[in-house]
Protein backbone atom coordinates (compact mmCIF):
# COMPACT_ATOMS: atom_id res chain seq x y z
CA UNK A 1 0.00 0.00 0.00
CA UNK A 2 0.98 3.42 -0.88
CA UNK A 3 1.11 6.76 1.20
CA UNK A 4 0.25 9.99 0.35
CA UNK A 5 0.82 13.07 2.08
CA UNK A 6 -2.02 15.52 2.12
CA UNK A 7 -1.13 18.96 2.64
CA UNK A 8 -3.88 21.88 4.17
CA UNK A 9 -2.63 25.68 2.23
CA UNK A 10 -4.97 28.66 3.95
CA UNK A 11 -5.00 31.06 1.21
CA UNK A 12 -4.38 34.01 3.39
CA UNK A 13 -2.82 32.86 6.87
CA UNK A 14 -3.44 36.54 8.36
CA UNK A 15 -7.18 35.68 8.73
CA UNK A 16 -8.12 35.77 12.54
CA UNK A 17 -10.63 33.49 13.23
CA UNK A 18 -12.68 33.57 16.43
CA UNK A 19 -11.75 30.85 19.28
CA UNK A 20 -15.25 29.33 19.32
CA UNK A 21 -14.75 28.86 15.69
CA UNK A 22 -11.37 27.72 16.07
CA UNK A 23 -12.75 24.88 18.06
CA UNK A 24 -15.40 23.74 15.73
CA UNK A 25 -12.46 23.48 13.21
CA UNK A 26 -10.64 21.45 15.97
CA UNK A 27 -13.65 19.04 16.39
CA UNK A 28 -14.14 18.32 12.59
CA UNK A 29 -11.03 18.04 11.92
CA UNK A 30 -10.37 15.42 14.63
CA UNK A 31 -13.35 13.60 13.62
CA UNK A 32 -12.32 13.69 9.65
CA UNK A 33 -8.85 12.49 10.66
CA UNK A 34 -10.67 9.30 13.21
CA UNK A 35 -12.59 8.54 10.40
CA UNK A 36 -9.55 8.06 8.10
CA UNK A 37 -7.54 6.31 11.44
CA UNK A 38 -10.93 4.40 11.88
CA UNK A 39 -10.17 2.75 8.62
CA UNK A 40 -6.89 1.54 9.29
CA UNK A 41 -5.05 4.39 7.10
CA UNK A 42 -3.70 6.90 9.08
CA UNK A 43 -0.13 6.78 9.60
CA UNK A 44 0.85 10.17 11.08
CA UNK A 45 0.31 14.15 11.12
CA UNK A 46 0.47 17.14 12.73
CA UNK A 47 -0.96 20.91 12.28
CA UNK A 48 1.38 23.36 12.37
CA UNK A 49 0.97 26.97 14.34
CA UNK A 50 2.19 29.93 13.00
CA UNK A 51 3.92 30.84 16.71
CA UNK A 52 7.82 29.78 16.84
CA UNK A 53 7.84 30.26 12.94
CA UNK A 54 10.66 31.20 10.67
CA UNK A 55 11.32 31.46 7.05
CA UNK A 56 15.28 31.01 5.80
CA UNK A 57 15.88 33.14 2.95
CA UNK A 58 19.24 32.98 0.19
CA UNK A 59 22.65 34.09 1.89
CA UNK A 60 20.83 32.79 5.77
CA UNK A 61 18.60 35.89 5.83
CA UNK A 62 16.24 34.97 8.45
CA UNK A 63 12.30 36.07 8.32
CA UNK A 64 9.48 35.89 10.75
CA UNK A 65 6.96 33.47 9.77
CA UNK A 66 5.18 32.52 6.42
CA UNK A 67 3.27 35.86 6.51
CA UNK A 68 3.02 39.07 4.34
CA UNK A 69 4.88 38.30 1.61
CA UNK A 70 3.46 34.91 0.61
CA UNK A 71 -0.14 34.81 0.17
CA UNK A 72 -0.54 31.37 0.88
CA UNK A 73 0.40 29.09 4.18
CA UNK A 74 0.69 25.71 5.37
CA UNK A 75 -1.67 25.38 8.33
CA UNK A 76 -0.92 21.09 8.42
CA UNK A 77 -0.99 17.73 6.69
CA UNK A 78 -0.87 14.45 7.00
CA UNK A 79 0.15 11.36 5.81
CA UNK A 80 -2.55 8.54 4.70
CA UNK A 81 -2.08 4.72 3.36
CA UNK A 82 -3.92 4.04 -0.05
CA UNK A 83 -4.05 1.86 -3.00
CA UNK A 84 -4.12 4.72 -5.67
CA UNK A 85 -4.09 8.42 -5.72
CA UNK A 86 -7.84 8.27 -6.20
CA UNK A 87 -8.47 6.69 -3.00
CA UNK A 88 -6.09 9.36 -1.25
CA UNK A 89 -8.09 12.28 -2.98
CA UNK A 90 -11.55 10.84 -1.10
CA UNK A 91 -10.06 11.22 1.67
CA UNK A 92 -8.80 14.78 0.81
CA UNK A 93 -12.01 15.27 -0.46
CA UNK A 94 -13.86 15.39 3.52
CA UNK A 95 -10.77 17.56 4.80
CA UNK A 96 -12.50 20.22 6.60
CA UNK A 97 -9.78 23.12 5.67
CA UNK A 98 -11.85 23.39 2.33
CA UNK A 99 -14.69 24.59 3.55
CA UNK A 100 -12.63 28.28 3.27
CA UNK A 101 -12.60 29.34 -0.18
CA UNK A 102 -9.45 29.54 -1.67
CA UNK A 103 -7.74 27.02 0.73
CA UNK A 104 -6.75 23.39 -0.88
CA UNK A 105 -5.63 20.36 0.27
CA UNK A 106 -2.72 18.91 -1.77
CA UNK A 107 -2.21 15.22 -2.62
CA UNK A 108 2.02 13.97 -3.00
CA UNK A 109 2.75 10.69 -3.05
CA UNK A 110 5.55 9.34 -1.00
CA UNK A 111 8.45 7.92 -2.22
CA UNK A 112 8.33 4.64 -1.55
CA UNK A 113 11.10 3.07 0.45
CA UNK A 114 13.67 0.98 -1.10
CA UNK A 115 12.84 -2.56 0.55
CA UNK A 116 15.53 -4.76 1.49
CA UNK A 117 14.54 -7.39 -1.41
CA UNK A 118 15.45 -4.60 -3.78
CA UNK A 119 18.65 -4.76 -1.78
CA UNK A 120 19.58 -7.76 -1.36
CA UNK A 121 18.65 -8.51 -5.05
CA UNK A 122 21.20 -6.15 -6.32
CA UNK A 123 23.47 -7.24 -3.71
CA UNK A 124 23.42 -10.60 -5.17
CA UNK A 125 23.46 -9.27 -8.68
CA UNK A 126 26.26 -7.72 -7.88
CA UNK A 127 28.08 -10.54 -6.11
CA UNK A 128 27.57 -12.33 -9.72
CA UNK A 129 29.95 -9.80 -11.47
CA UNK B 1 -10.13 -17.28 60.76
CA UNK B 2 -10.74 -21.31 60.69
CA UNK B 3 -8.02 -23.40 60.19
CA UNK B 4 -9.55 -24.92 56.92
CA UNK B 5 -9.89 -21.25 55.60
CA UNK B 6 -6.71 -20.10 57.00
CA UNK B 7 -4.11 -22.29 54.97
CA UNK B 8 -5.86 -21.24 51.50
CA UNK B 9 -5.86 -18.24 52.30
CA UNK B 10 -2.28 -17.86 53.39
CA UNK B 11 -1.77 -19.90 50.50
CA UNK B 12 -3.15 -17.14 48.43
CA UNK B 13 -1.23 -13.90 50.18
CA UNK B 14 2.02 -15.61 50.56
CA UNK B 15 3.19 -18.42 48.14
CA UNK B 16 3.76 -16.02 45.50
CA UNK B 17 6.04 -13.98 47.67
CA UNK B 18 7.98 -16.61 48.69
CA UNK B 19 8.07 -17.80 45.64
CA UNK B 20 9.67 -14.70 44.37
CA UNK B 21 12.09 -14.36 46.87
CA UNK B 22 13.04 -17.69 45.84
CA UNK B 23 13.36 -17.06 42.22
CA UNK B 24 15.48 -14.23 42.90
CA UNK B 25 17.56 -15.70 45.06
CA UNK B 26 18.10 -18.88 42.59
CA UNK B 27 17.95 -17.39 39.26
CA UNK B 28 15.73 -17.87 36.34
CA UNK B 29 16.96 -20.93 35.88
CA UNK B 30 15.56 -22.77 39.07
CA UNK B 31 12.25 -21.90 39.17
CA UNK B 32 10.77 -25.51 39.69
CA UNK B 33 13.10 -25.75 42.90
CA UNK B 34 11.64 -22.70 43.76
CA UNK B 35 8.05 -23.36 43.30
CA UNK B 36 9.22 -26.92 45.21
CA UNK B 37 10.00 -25.82 48.00
CA UNK B 38 7.52 -23.18 48.37
CA UNK B 39 4.96 -26.19 48.14
CA UNK B 40 6.94 -28.47 50.95
CA UNK B 41 6.51 -25.46 53.18
CA UNK B 42 2.52 -25.67 52.65
CA UNK B 43 2.46 -29.13 52.86
CA UNK B 44 4.30 -29.13 55.97
CA UNK B 45 1.78 -26.82 57.10
CA UNK B 46 -0.89 -29.13 56.54
CA UNK B 47 0.57 -31.31 58.03
CA UNK B 48 1.43 -30.09 61.26
CA UNK B 49 -0.94 -27.38 61.74
CA UNK B 50 -3.89 -29.57 62.49
CA UNK B 51 -1.82 -31.42 65.11
CA UNK B 52 0.34 -28.82 67.14
CA UNK B 53 -1.94 -26.01 66.29
CA UNK B 54 -1.67 -23.14 64.12
CA UNK B 55 1.11 -21.06 65.55
CA UNK B 56 0.97 -17.54 66.71
CA UNK B 57 2.00 -15.80 64.17
CA UNK B 58 1.39 -18.39 60.64
CA UNK B 59 3.15 -16.20 58.16
CA UNK B 60 6.82 -16.20 60.55
CA UNK B 61 6.34 -20.00 60.74
CA UNK B 62 5.88 -20.14 57.28
CA UNK B 63 9.03 -18.01 56.24
CA UNK B 64 10.90 -20.09 58.91
CA UNK B 65 9.94 -23.37 57.73
CA UNK B 66 10.88 -21.93 54.08
CA UNK B 67 14.50 -20.20 55.13
CA UNK B 68 15.66 -23.72 56.57
CA UNK B 69 13.83 -25.98 53.78
CA UNK B 70 15.91 -23.95 51.83
CA UNK B 71 19.13 -23.70 52.76
CA UNK B 72 18.90 -27.86 52.90
CA UNK B 73 18.82 -27.59 49.78
CA UNK B 74 21.78 -26.11 48.95
CA UNK B 75 23.76 -27.50 51.39
CA UNK B 76 22.57 -30.91 50.52
CA UNK B 77 22.08 -30.88 46.84
CA UNK B 78 25.57 -30.69 45.81
CA UNK B 79 24.77 -30.13 41.96
CA UNK B 80 22.43 -27.95 42.68
CA UNK B 81 24.68 -25.50 44.94
CA UNK B 82 27.15 -26.04 42.59
CA UNK B 83 25.01 -24.68 39.76
CA UNK B 84 23.89 -21.74 41.19
CA UNK B 85 27.33 -21.50 43.47
CA UNK B 86 28.61 -19.24 40.86
CA UNK B 87 25.83 -16.96 41.08
CA UNK B 88 25.77 -16.37 44.87
CA UNK B 89 29.56 -16.18 44.94
CA UNK B 90 29.52 -13.60 42.16
CA UNK B 91 26.85 -12.09 45.29
CA UNK B 92 29.86 -12.33 47.51
CA UNK B 93 28.51 -14.59 50.26
CA UNK B 94 28.90 -18.32 50.64
CA UNK B 95 26.35 -20.82 50.51
CA UNK B 96 26.60 -21.41 54.19
CA UNK B 97 25.76 -17.94 55.23
CA UNK B 98 23.29 -17.15 51.81
CA UNK B 99 20.42 -15.50 53.78
CA UNK B 100 16.61 -16.17 52.42
CA UNK B 101 15.85 -12.33 52.72
CA UNK B 102 12.14 -12.10 53.30
CA UNK B 103 11.63 -8.34 54.38
CA UNK B 104 8.72 -6.51 53.06
CA UNK B 105 11.14 -4.84 50.59
CA UNK B 106 12.89 -7.86 48.77
CA UNK B 107 9.86 -9.40 48.73
CA UNK B 108 8.35 -6.53 46.82
CA UNK B 109 11.72 -5.99 44.95
CA UNK B 110 11.47 -9.57 44.05
CA UNK B 111 8.23 -9.78 42.61
CA UNK B 112 8.89 -6.34 40.44
CA UNK B 113 12.18 -8.15 39.25
CA UNK B 114 10.40 -11.69 38.23
CA UNK B 115 7.44 -9.46 36.99
CA UNK B 116 10.06 -8.08 34.32
CA UNK B 117 11.70 -11.48 33.77
CA UNK B 118 8.14 -12.98 33.30
CA UNK B 119 7.19 -10.36 30.97
CA UNK B 120 10.29 -10.38 28.76
CA UNK B 121 9.47 -10.16 25.02
CA UNK B 122 11.38 -13.05 24.21
CA UNK B 123 8.00 -14.91 25.59
CA UNK B 124 4.80 -15.31 23.89
CA UNK B 125 1.89 -13.67 25.65
CA UNK B 126 -0.17 -16.52 26.53
CA UNK B 127 2.83 -17.88 28.63
CA UNK B 128 3.57 -14.63 29.97
CA UNK B 129 0.08 -14.87 31.52
CA UNK B 130 -0.04 -18.24 32.62
CA UNK B 131 3.81 -17.86 34.59
CA UNK B 132 2.13 -14.55 35.67
CA UNK B 133 -0.87 -16.32 37.29
CA UNK B 134 1.33 -19.41 38.10
CA UNK B 135 4.56 -17.44 39.77
CA UNK B 136 3.08 -13.76 40.67
CA UNK B 137 -0.31 -14.80 41.57
CA UNK B 138 0.05 -18.66 43.05
CA UNK B 139 -2.83 -19.82 41.19
CA UNK B 140 -3.07 -23.68 40.45
CA UNK B 141 -2.97 -25.37 37.61
CA UNK B 142 -6.60 -26.27 37.53
CA UNK B 143 -7.57 -22.31 38.53
CA UNK B 144 -5.40 -20.95 35.60
CA UNK B 145 -7.37 -23.77 33.19
CA UNK B 146 -10.54 -22.90 34.06
CA UNK B 147 -9.93 -19.11 33.55
CA UNK B 148 -8.27 -19.14 30.69
CA UNK B 149 -10.99 -22.20 29.51
CA UNK B 150 -8.18 -24.39 28.59
CA UNK B 151 -7.06 -27.41 30.28
CA UNK B 152 -4.45 -28.50 32.55
CA UNK B 153 -1.97 -30.12 30.00
CA UNK B 154 -2.10 -27.51 27.50
CA UNK B 155 -1.77 -24.98 30.50
CA UNK B 156 1.65 -27.44 31.88
CA UNK B 157 2.77 -27.37 28.56
CA UNK B 158 2.35 -23.89 27.98
CA UNK B 159 4.32 -23.14 31.26
CA UNK B 160 7.09 -25.69 30.72
CA UNK B 161 8.00 -24.15 27.20
CA UNK B 162 7.89 -20.52 29.40
CA UNK B 163 10.36 -21.47 31.76
CA UNK B 164 12.94 -23.23 29.02
CA UNK B 165 12.42 -19.86 27.37
CA UNK B 166 13.53 -17.87 30.34
CA UNK B 167 16.92 -20.27 30.67
CA UNK B 168 17.54 -20.30 26.70
CA UNK B 169 17.41 -16.95 26.50
CA UNK B 170 19.47 -16.53 30.26
CA UNK B 171 16.84 -13.85 30.95
CA UNK B 172 17.92 -12.80 34.60
CA UNK B 173 15.79 -11.71 37.28
CA UNK B 174 16.87 -8.40 37.41
CA UNK B 175 15.48 -4.56 37.39
CA UNK B 176 16.16 -3.29 33.57
CA UNK B 177 18.32 -0.81 32.74
CA UNK B 178 17.43 2.65 33.16
CA UNK B 179 17.58 3.13 29.69
CA UNK B 180 15.60 -0.63 28.97
CA UNK B 181 13.16 0.28 31.04
CA UNK B 182 10.94 2.16 29.14
CA UNK B 183 10.24 -0.39 26.51
CA UNK B 184 10.29 -3.19 28.72
CA UNK B 185 7.72 -1.14 30.61
CA UNK B 186 5.21 -1.15 27.36
CA UNK B 187 5.48 -5.03 27.40
CA UNK B 188 4.89 -5.42 30.94
CA UNK B 189 1.71 -3.15 30.72
CA UNK B 190 0.39 -5.24 27.67
CA UNK B 191 0.36 -8.38 29.68
CA UNK B 192 -1.51 -6.97 32.62
CA UNK B 193 -3.72 -5.04 30.62
CA UNK B 194 -4.42 -8.64 28.45
CA UNK B 195 -4.32 -10.42 32.03
CA UNK B 196 -6.82 -8.17 33.39
CA UNK B 197 -9.08 -8.92 29.91
CA UNK B 198 -8.60 -11.99 30.35
CA UNK B 199 -10.52 -11.86 34.04
CA UNK B 200 -13.42 -8.94 32.96
CA UNK B 201 -14.13 -11.35 29.80
CA UNK B 202 -13.62 -14.54 30.98
CA UNK B 203 -16.43 -17.21 29.69
CA UNK B 204 -15.52 -19.11 32.59
CA UNK B 205 -18.47 -19.88 34.92
CA UNK B 206 -16.52 -19.11 38.28
CA UNK B 207 -17.37 -15.98 39.27
CA UNK B 208 -15.03 -15.76 42.22
CA UNK B 209 -11.88 -16.56 39.64
CA UNK B 210 -12.86 -14.09 37.35
CA UNK B 211 -12.54 -11.49 39.57
CA UNK B 212 -9.27 -12.47 41.12
CA UNK B 213 -7.97 -12.27 38.01
CA UNK B 214 -8.46 -8.75 37.33
CA UNK B 215 -7.84 -7.98 41.34
CA UNK B 216 -4.44 -10.00 40.76
CA UNK B 217 -3.44 -7.99 37.39
CA UNK B 218 -4.68 -4.64 39.35
CA UNK B 219 -1.95 -5.95 42.37
CA UNK B 220 1.21 -6.43 40.22
CA UNK B 221 -0.30 -2.67 38.69
CA UNK B 222 -0.32 -1.34 41.83
CA UNK B 223 3.39 -2.95 42.52
CA UNK B 224 4.82 -0.78 39.20
CA UNK B 225 2.93 2.64 40.82
CA UNK B 226 4.90 1.91 44.38
CA UNK B 227 7.89 2.03 42.83
CA UNK B 228 9.28 5.06 41.99
CA UNK B 229 10.96 3.85 38.68
CA UNK B 230 8.09 2.63 37.07
CA UNK B 231 5.93 5.23 39.04
CA UNK B 232 5.07 6.01 35.36
CA UNK B 233 1.94 8.31 33.77
CA UNK B 234 1.08 5.07 31.93
CA UNK B 235 1.12 2.94 34.60
CA UNK B 236 -0.99 4.88 36.52
CA UNK B 237 -3.49 5.76 33.64
CA UNK B 238 -3.59 1.76 33.31
CA UNK B 239 -4.42 1.47 37.02
CA UNK B 240 -6.86 3.49 36.39
CA UNK B 241 -8.50 1.95 33.54
CA UNK B 242 -9.02 -0.90 35.05
CA UNK B 243 -10.56 0.33 38.34
CA UNK B 244 -13.17 1.70 36.14
CA UNK B 245 -13.85 -1.42 34.59
CA UNK B 246 -13.59 -3.38 38.18
CA UNK B 247 -16.08 -0.63 39.29
CA UNK B 248 -18.61 -2.57 37.29
CA UNK B 249 -18.28 -6.04 38.44
CA UNK B 250 -21.33 -6.26 40.67
CA UNK B 251 -23.87 -4.69 37.80
CA UNK B 252 -22.99 -6.05 34.69
CA UNK B 253 -23.40 -9.92 34.74
CA UNK B 254 -26.23 -11.95 36.37
CA UNK B 255 -25.13 -14.79 38.96
CA UNK B 256 -25.16 -17.43 35.71
CA UNK B 257 -23.05 -15.32 34.04
CA UNK B 258 -24.78 -13.77 31.31
CA UNK B 259 -23.71 -10.45 30.26
CA UNK B 260 -25.76 -7.74 31.44
CA UNK B 261 -25.22 -4.48 28.50
CA UNK B 262 -23.93 -1.26 29.92
CA UNK B 263 -27.78 0.60 29.47
CA UNK B 264 -29.06 -2.26 31.60
CA UNK B 265 -26.78 -2.18 34.36
CA UNK B 266 -27.86 -0.85 37.40
CA UNK B 267 -26.44 1.73 38.39
CA UNK B 268 -26.24 1.35 41.88
CA UNK B 269 -24.08 -1.46 41.65
CA UNK B 270 -21.31 0.52 40.66
CA UNK B 271 -18.54 0.59 42.93
CA UNK B 272 -18.14 4.61 43.55
CA UNK B 273 -15.54 3.96 45.90
CA UNK B 274 -13.24 2.26 43.25
CA UNK B 275 -14.36 4.97 40.62
CA UNK B 276 -13.05 7.83 43.05
CA UNK B 277 -9.60 5.67 43.19
CA UNK B 278 -9.89 5.61 39.33
CA UNK B 279 -10.31 9.38 39.03
CA UNK B 280 -7.95 10.04 41.44
CA UNK B 281 -5.26 7.81 39.30
CA UNK B 282 -5.77 9.72 35.71
CA UNK B 283 -6.10 12.91 37.50
CA UNK B 284 -2.39 11.92 38.52
CA UNK B 285 -1.77 10.24 35.30
CA UNK B 286 -2.24 13.55 33.34
CA UNK B 287 -0.22 16.33 34.95
CA UNK B 288 2.04 15.34 32.67
CA UNK B 289 2.91 16.09 29.25
CA UNK B 290 1.71 12.18 27.77
CA UNK B 291 -1.08 10.24 26.27
CA UNK B 292 -0.75 7.00 25.96
CA UNK B 293 -3.33 4.62 24.94
CA UNK B 294 -4.28 4.01 28.60
CA UNK B 295 -4.84 7.50 29.60
CA UNK B 296 -7.38 7.75 26.26
CA UNK B 297 -8.87 4.01 27.41
CA UNK B 298 -9.21 5.30 30.82
CA UNK B 299 -11.11 8.63 29.86
CA UNK B 300 -13.19 6.85 27.88
CA UNK B 301 -14.29 4.50 30.76
CA UNK B 302 -14.46 7.21 32.96
CA UNK B 303 -17.10 9.51 30.67
CA UNK B 304 -19.10 6.02 30.82
CA UNK B 305 -19.18 6.16 34.61
CA UNK B 306 -21.61 9.06 33.94
CA UNK B 307 -24.67 7.08 32.84
CA UNK B 308 -27.22 10.44 31.34
CA UNK B 309 -26.67 10.02 27.64
CA UNK B 310 -25.35 13.88 26.51
CA UNK B 311 -24.40 15.22 24.14
CA UNK B 312 -21.27 16.36 25.86
CA UNK B 313 -20.19 13.53 27.30
CA UNK B 314 -20.44 11.65 23.51
CA UNK B 315 -18.89 14.26 22.34
CA UNK B 316 -15.76 13.72 24.77
CA UNK B 317 -15.74 10.24 24.08
CA UNK B 318 -15.47 10.85 20.20
CA UNK B 319 -12.85 12.86 20.81
CA UNK B 320 -11.14 10.21 22.95
CA UNK B 321 -11.45 7.20 20.11
CA UNK B 322 -10.47 9.79 17.53
CA UNK B 323 -7.00 10.23 19.03
CA UNK B 324 -7.03 6.23 20.56
CA UNK B 325 -7.19 5.28 16.76
CA UNK B 326 -4.18 7.95 15.77
CA UNK B 327 -2.24 6.02 18.29
CA UNK B 328 -3.11 2.70 17.39
CA UNK B 329 -5.70 1.18 15.44
CA UNK B 330 -7.92 -1.89 16.58
CA UNK B 331 -11.48 -2.87 15.15
CA UNK B 332 -13.32 -2.64 18.41
CA UNK B 333 -11.96 0.96 19.05
CA UNK B 334 -13.29 1.62 15.15
CA UNK B 335 -16.68 0.32 15.88
CA UNK B 336 -17.10 2.08 19.60
CA UNK B 337 -15.82 5.34 18.00
CA UNK B 338 -18.55 4.77 14.94
CA UNK B 339 -21.27 4.26 17.87
CA UNK B 340 -20.20 7.37 19.73
CA UNK B 341 -20.48 9.63 16.16
CA UNK B 342 -23.69 8.53 16.11
CA UNK B 343 -24.68 9.53 19.15
CA UNK B 344 -23.29 13.04 18.15
CA UNK B 345 -23.94 13.15 14.64
CA UNK B 346 -26.62 10.74 14.43
CA UNK B 347 -27.29 7.50 12.97
CA UNK B 348 -27.16 8.34 9.22
CA UNK B 349 -23.73 9.85 9.34
CA UNK B 350 -22.25 7.15 11.54
CA UNK B 351 -23.71 4.52 8.43
CA UNK B 352 -22.05 5.92 6.39
CA UNK B 353 -18.67 5.72 8.37
CA UNK B 354 -19.40 2.69 9.26
CA UNK B 355 -19.48 1.03 5.79
CA UNK B 356 -16.11 2.44 4.93
CA UNK B 357 -15.16 0.23 8.04
CA UNK B 358 -14.98 -2.89 5.98
CA UNK B 359 -14.69 -5.21 8.55
CA UNK B 360 -16.71 -8.25 7.22
CA UNK B 361 -15.79 -10.93 9.39
CA UNK B 362 -16.81 -9.10 12.78
CA UNK B 363 -19.75 -9.77 14.12
CA UNK B 364 -19.92 -6.95 15.84
CA UNK B 365 -19.62 -4.83 12.53
CA UNK B 366 -22.93 -6.02 12.07
CA UNK B 367 -24.25 -6.14 15.64
CA UNK B 368 -23.45 -2.19 15.14
CA UNK B 369 -24.86 -1.77 11.82
CA UNK B 370 -27.60 -3.64 13.07
CA UNK B 371 -28.39 -0.90 16.04
CA UNK B 372 -27.30 2.04 13.25
CA UNK B 373 -30.52 1.16 10.93
CA UNK B 374 -32.96 0.12 13.53
CA UNK B 375 -35.63 2.52 13.07
CA UNK B 376 -34.25 3.89 9.98
CA UNK B 377 -34.50 0.63 8.16
CA UNK B 378 -35.69 -1.89 10.13
CA UNK B 379 -35.67 -4.66 7.52
CA UNK B 380 -32.01 -3.89 6.82
CA UNK B 381 -31.61 -3.65 10.75
CA UNK B 382 -32.77 -7.24 11.54
CA UNK B 383 -30.45 -8.57 8.32
CA UNK B 384 -27.23 -7.14 9.76
CA UNK B 385 -28.35 -9.05 12.96
CA UNK B 386 -28.98 -12.17 11.47
CA UNK B 387 -25.08 -12.22 9.95
CA UNK B 388 -23.73 -11.08 13.32
CA UNK B 389 -25.52 -14.39 15.24
CA UNK B 390 -23.65 -16.58 12.06
CA UNK B 391 -20.38 -15.14 12.85
CA UNK B 392 -20.54 -14.77 16.75
CA UNK B 393 -18.47 -16.51 18.27
CA UNK B 394 -19.12 -17.42 21.89
CA UNK B 395 -22.39 -18.19 23.29
CA UNK B 396 -22.78 -15.01 25.37
CA UNK B 397 -23.02 -13.05 22.32
CA UNK B 398 -25.72 -15.21 20.26
CA UNK B 399 -27.33 -14.99 23.41
CA UNK B 400 -27.29 -11.16 23.79
CA UNK B 401 -27.33 -10.88 19.51
CA UNK B 402 -30.60 -13.01 19.71
CA UNK B 403 -32.32 -10.67 22.53
CA UNK B 404 -31.81 -7.87 19.92
CA UNK B 405 -33.50 -9.54 16.96
CA UNK B 406 -36.36 -10.88 19.32
CA UNK B 407 -37.53 -7.43 20.38
CA UNK B 408 -37.64 -6.40 16.51
CA UNK B 409 -40.09 -9.18 15.61
CA UNK B 410 -42.30 -8.53 19.03
CA UNK B 411 -42.38 -4.67 17.81
CA UNK B 412 -43.22 -5.81 14.44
Amino acid sequence: MKEFMLIFRHEDGNKVASPEQIQIWMKQTMDWIGGIAAQNKFVSGTGLPFDESRVVHFNNVVTNGPFGEIKETIGGYIVVKADTVEEAVEFAKGCPVLQGDGNTVEVRKILDRPSLKYSEASAETANEK
Amino acid sequence: MEQQELIPHLFRTEYRKITAVLCKTFGADNIDIAEDITGETFLSALETWPYKGVPQNPVAWLYLVEKNKAKNYLTRDHVFSEKISTQIISNSTGIEETEIDLSDKNIKDSQLQMLFAVCHPAISVESQIGLALRILCGFGIDEIANALLSNKETINKRLFRAKEKLRAEKIKIEFPDEAEIGKRLDTVLTTLYLLFSEGYYSESRDVVLREDLCLEAMRLTYLLIENEQTNQPKVKALFALMCFHASRFEARKTENGEIILYHDQDESLWNNEIIAKGAYYLHQASQENEISKYHLEAAIAYMNTIKADTREKWENILQYYNLLLQLEYSPVAALNRTYALSKVHGKQAAITEAEKLKLEGNHFYYTLLGELYTSIDDEKALQHLKKAILLAKTNTDRQTIQRKIETFTVTR
